[in-house]
């Protein structure tokens, strides 16, 4: 569970990255970037908060 | 720090921000937001460090991502198409040199002093130790480094990218908003990203200024000592005048504090190798110690002179500050000791 916890953070982290380069090259609009940017925090501070509490 | 969260808590509501140029508060909204922003970070501050740092840890990597994400995805705007255009489009639009007006033009060496010197009260002024004496390795002390290189580089390098952009678009508005911009760049996250930067920043330093406040006032109780500097922190950071010339600010706090930080490190490293008595008040039981008096003043009317003769400004003089500091420490201490040998 820890494990799993720990690879979903992560993949928040990189979805609050990973978007901003998809802008530069073209493929996704500024839009989409922000909506990709608030999954990827959502999805880094849930688990996180949730690991830290237990 | 409380007035940048200020600025974003504030985007929903649309409250007139300060201009570069103001002195007074822009308005009572402001006021209400500053005070609110004021309020939790001061009652989480007098709630202990615990809870603050186990959400700094969280949010640390993922604040750096949004600095960057944010800046990466507006170069287009800026009109970076590939990477091989950035540095003419940096040169010529970001970093072009030429200060707005009434501001001072920043070089190279500016940038760089004021990246490392500009917490100089926290970390060359051993404010820091307020905190650091309870950590439990030596190592925790590269953390004032990190933080200083991702804060004060990455950050402003992704500030820079985004701040020419807000000033393209709002035809060189002089608007103080990390809020909108960080909102206009990265939406929510962005905006979000800028309350906690500021709340996470505002939080330590109100708890470390009480905890040194404590050493002064010792039977005083910590959270109340908190509560007194978190509000004196909140009335100030109500007034743009002191928010607009943090630069300046923060730089002089550094100085006048400087010598503390050379005088703990002589005193503790040095002096028992050179055969002088470490912590000399406590060991003699003074309530004053007549070297540290003339170190810090000395080494300050010194840095005056330099600022004075050579027109250097405020943040250049940390470094050799430090240094003649030293230099006086060692020798009044040479002199001032020799009494108390006899």
């Amino acid at each position: 569970m820890k494990i799993l916890l720990k690879l979903v953070s992560i993949a928040g982290l990189i979805l609050t990255i990973l978007p901003s380069i998809g802008v530069f090259y073209e493929v996704i609009s500024q839009e989409e970037n922000k909506y990709f940017m608030l999954i990827g925090t959502l999805i880094w501070f849930g688990p996180k908060i949730i690991f830290k509490a237990k | 720090m409380i007035a940048v969260s200020a600025t974003a808590i504030g985007i929903p509501f649309n409250i007139p921000l300060a201009k570069l140029t103001d002195w007074l508060p822009s308005g009572l909204p402001w006021i209400i937001i500053v005070v609110l922003v004021g309020a939790v970070t001061t009652f989480v501050a007098t709630l202990g460090y615990d809870k603050v740092e186990k959400f700094s840890t969280i949010a640390a990597p993922w604040m750096i991502l949004v600095f960057l994400a944010a800046a990466i995805a507006v170069l287009p705007e800026l009109g970076v198409k590939n990477w091989g255009d950035f540095f003419q489009v940096a040169q010529d639009k970001i970093w072009t040199g030429k200060p707005l007006d009434g501001q001072s033009k920043f070089t190279f060496w500016h940038i760089l002093f004021f990246a490392w010197f500009c917490n100089m009260a926290m970390h060359i002024g051993m404010a820091d130790l307020s905190i650091l004496r309870y950590a439990k390795k030596w190592t925790a002390g590269f953390a004032s480094a990190g933080g200083m290189y991702v804060g004060h580089y990455i950050a402003w390098l992704a500030s820079g990218i985004l701040y020419a952009l807000f000033l393209q678009q709002s035809n060189e508005n002089l608007e103080f908003a990390p809020g909108p911009v960080a909102y206009s760049a990265a939406g929510i996250t962005g905006a979000l990203c800028v309350i906690i930067a500021g709340w996470t920043t505002a939080n330590p330093t109100i708890y470390r200024a009480g905890l040194a406040l404590q050493a002064i006032m010792p039977k005083a109780k910590t959270w109340k000592i908190t509560l007194i500097v978190g509000s004196i922190t909140t009335l100030a950071a109500c007034f743009p005048a002191l928010v607009m010339q943090l630069l300046d600010f923060v730089a002089l706090y550094g100085l006048i504090l400087m010598p503390m930080g050379a005088i703990i490190f002589i005193d503790y490293w040095l002096f028992p190798r050179i055969g002088l008595q470490s912590n000399l008040a406590a060991v003699k039981n003074l309530t004053f110690n007549v070297a540290a008096l003339i170190t810090w003043l000395g080494s300050l009317l010194a840095c005056y002179l330099i600022a004075k003769t050579t027109g250097l400004e405020i943040f250049f003089l940390g470094l050799p500050g430090w240094f003649l500091a030293a230099l006086i420490y060692i020798s009044s201490s040479y002199a001032y000791q020799k009494k108390w040998s006899k």
